[in-house]
Parts: structure tokens; C-alpha cells; sequence
């Protein structure tokens, strides 16, 4: 399905949001997400349905002051 | 030293990790300084995030996350939940940004977002202003603690106000305060503690020095000195000369 990650267009199989981590190298990454702007428990990737238009954001921890 | 929703923190000192040379630069300003507390935020994964993850928790100080960019209270919440789950803590480091010129708070979405994740457990230390109603309202949101700006973020210029930093810190002598944000000399930061603020939040004063390392250990230094200065009851400044050496006992010699 057509989503955008990160900003990006992407074509992945999902279906699920865990799944779709998983296609992108990231199944054991220590990353946060949020689906539409909203937070995305991690306990809740793997429910979650992925549908054509989402925006999903994956961030990790960075440098900040 | 300050104690920040009930967690006792091992330095005045709260020192960022953007910005240095490079990531060893980054940890021996840290172990130089022996800062209490390291910021920290969230961006999108590219494949950085997990190595610095690693050198994050090698610091092995308490990791404060920030919501630097979020322009909206939606944003900023989002990013403080993310960061919750990321980093394993309830406190956030809660900024909003309205103006992109100077960086200065938009404390209206401040407050809001603060009540929020106030509401949601969240232990809010917010970057605002010096404003005496900002700061009130920021404490009924659920706020034990502020964190007024000195100038805005990165321009080294000091406190731009010391003024109203002085009066936060009468109108709520029992609130943890920390000076976030403008310092760019030791001597911004000894002011700061001299007014009796309770730490100092910084970054690229020590990142983008020539000696990050050397400037770390020197603001650690000068808050120290602050600090002291601040229990010691400094003198009132005066107007006229008053002689420190006897007058009684001078001979007469003219």
C-alpha cells in the first residue's frame, strides 16, 4: 500500500504497522511512532492496520539541547 | 543541589548533546563537567538513532528529552509521548515555538500543552519566559518546575533580563528554577546561580566552543561558584566608596 514515511512515499506490503517495520529494517530498532500525528504505542504496531494514505513517522533518540 | 520532582540531581549542570565536534568530544565535556543532567530529542530514524541511543545511556546521567521544533501543542504532545516510551521517563522537556527568529516560547500553546501532559502524568519542565503570569499559569497547569530562557536559544548573549529572572525567583522562592537557553560565558552562568536559580540548562556555548571540553569543566566551574556565592549573602552594591581599609589609626602625616 501507498503510504508516507518519514515524508517519504513509500509502496509496502504491511499490513500491519509492525510489519511494515519489519519490510523497512527496523522490527528491533528502538523507535517511537505516530500514525496521522497521533502516538502510536509500540504495544499497539502490531494491531494496527496500515491503509493507503497513512502517514507514519518512526523516530529515535537524537542529539538535543 | 536541585531536586526536580522529587529525583535528586548530581549537578546544577544540565548540559545538551547537540552539536560537538564528535560523539567522544560530546562524552568528555560530559565526564569533564560531570553534568547532572543530558538533554535529548527525537527525529526521524536514518540510521543514527540506535548507535547514539548506546552512547546516551554510556553517559549514565538521567536523560532529559526536549520537543524542540514542535510549532503546535498537538506536536509537542505527540513528541512527548513519544519520548516517554523511548526513553523510559516522565519528564519532557516541553518547548513550543511560535517565532523562529528568536525562538521564544509561544507560552499560550506552552501552557496548554503543559496541562495536558500534566493530566497524562508527564513531569513538565518547561522552557518559557521570564513572565511572572506565564510562570503562575505554567504552576497551575501542574509544573514543578520552571525553566525561563536567558536569551534565545543559541545566541551566547547572557541574561538578557536579570531583572525578571530576579523577580521568578521571589514570586516562587520554593520552585525549582533553571535558566534555559542564551548562556555563552561561564560568567552568564555564575550570574544565573547567583540570583539563585537552582541549575543551568546549555549547550552550544560548550558544543561550538574551540575546547567544548574545556569549556564544559569551566561552566561547571563557574555555576559551582555561583552557587556558593548565592549561600554566601553577597553584599548590596552601593553607589559611593565606602573604604575597606581603617580610617582610625592613620597617622598624620600631611
Amino acid at each position: 500500500m501507498k503510504i508516507t514515511l518519514n515524508g517519504e512515499a513509500r509502496d509496502l506490503a504491511g499490513p500491519t504497522v509492525q510489519d511494515a517495520l519489519v519490510q523497512i529494517g527496523l522490527g528491533g530498532a528502538k523507535v517511537a511512532t505516530a500514525l496521522n500525528g497521533g502516538f502510536l504505542p509500540a504495544p499497539s504496531r502490531a494491531a494496527t492496520q496500515l491503509k493507503d494514505g497513512d502517514a507514519l513517522e518512526v523516530v529515535a533518540p537524537m542529539q538535543g539541547g | 543541589m536541585p531536586v526536580f520532582y522529587g529525583t535528586d540531581v548530581e549537578s546544577p549542570l544540565m548540559l545538551g548533546t547537540a552539536l560537538y565536534p564528535s560523539p567522544a568530544i560530546m562524552a568528555e565535556a560530559f565526564r569533564a563537567s560531570g553534568a547532572g543532567i543530558a538533554t535529548v530529542s527525537l527525529r526521524r530514524e536514518g540510521g543514527a538513532g540506535q548507535d547514539f541511543h548506546n552512547l546516551i545511556k554510556g553517559l549514565n546521567v538521567p536523560v532529559l528529552p526536549n520537543t524542540a521544533g514542535c510549532h503546535s501543542v498537538r506536536e509537542a504532545v505527540t513528541t512527548a509521548q513519544m519520548a516517554r516510551e523511548l526513553f523510559d521517563t516522565p519528564w519532557i522537556k516541553l518547548e513550543v515555538i511560535r517565532d523562529d527568529d528568536t525562538l521564544c516560547p509561544d507560552v499560550i500553546a506552552l501552557v496548554e500543552a503543559a496541562r495536558i501532559l500534566s493530566d497524562d502524568g508527564f513531569q513538565v519542565f518547561p522552557y518559557c519566559t521570564e513572565d511572572l503570569s506565564v510562570c503562575g499559569r505554567l504552576l497551575d497547569a501542574g509544573c514543578e518546575v520552571l525553566m525561563p530562557w536567558g536569551a534565545p536559544i543559541g545566541s551566547g548573549r547572557g541574561l538578557n533580563n536579570p531583572y525578571g529572572l530576579r523577580s521568578v525567583r521571589a514570586h516562587f522562592p520554593d520552585v525549582p528554577l533553571v535558566v534555559d537557553a542564551g548562556i555563552g560565558l561561564p560568567s552568564h552562568a555564575a550570574q544565573a546561580m547567583e540570583l539563585g536559580f537552582d541549575a543551568v540548562l546549555l549547550n552550544t556555548a560548550v558544543a561550538k566552543a574551540g575546547d567544548p571540553v574545556a569549556m564544559a569543566r569551566a561552566m561547571a566551574l563557574a555555576i559551582q561558584a555561583g552557587q556558593l556565592a548565592h549561600a554566601a549573602n553577597p553584599i548590596e552594591a552601593r553607589d559611593m566608596a565606602a573604604p575597606s581599609t581603617p580610617v582610625f589609626g592613620m597617622a598624620v602625616l600631611g
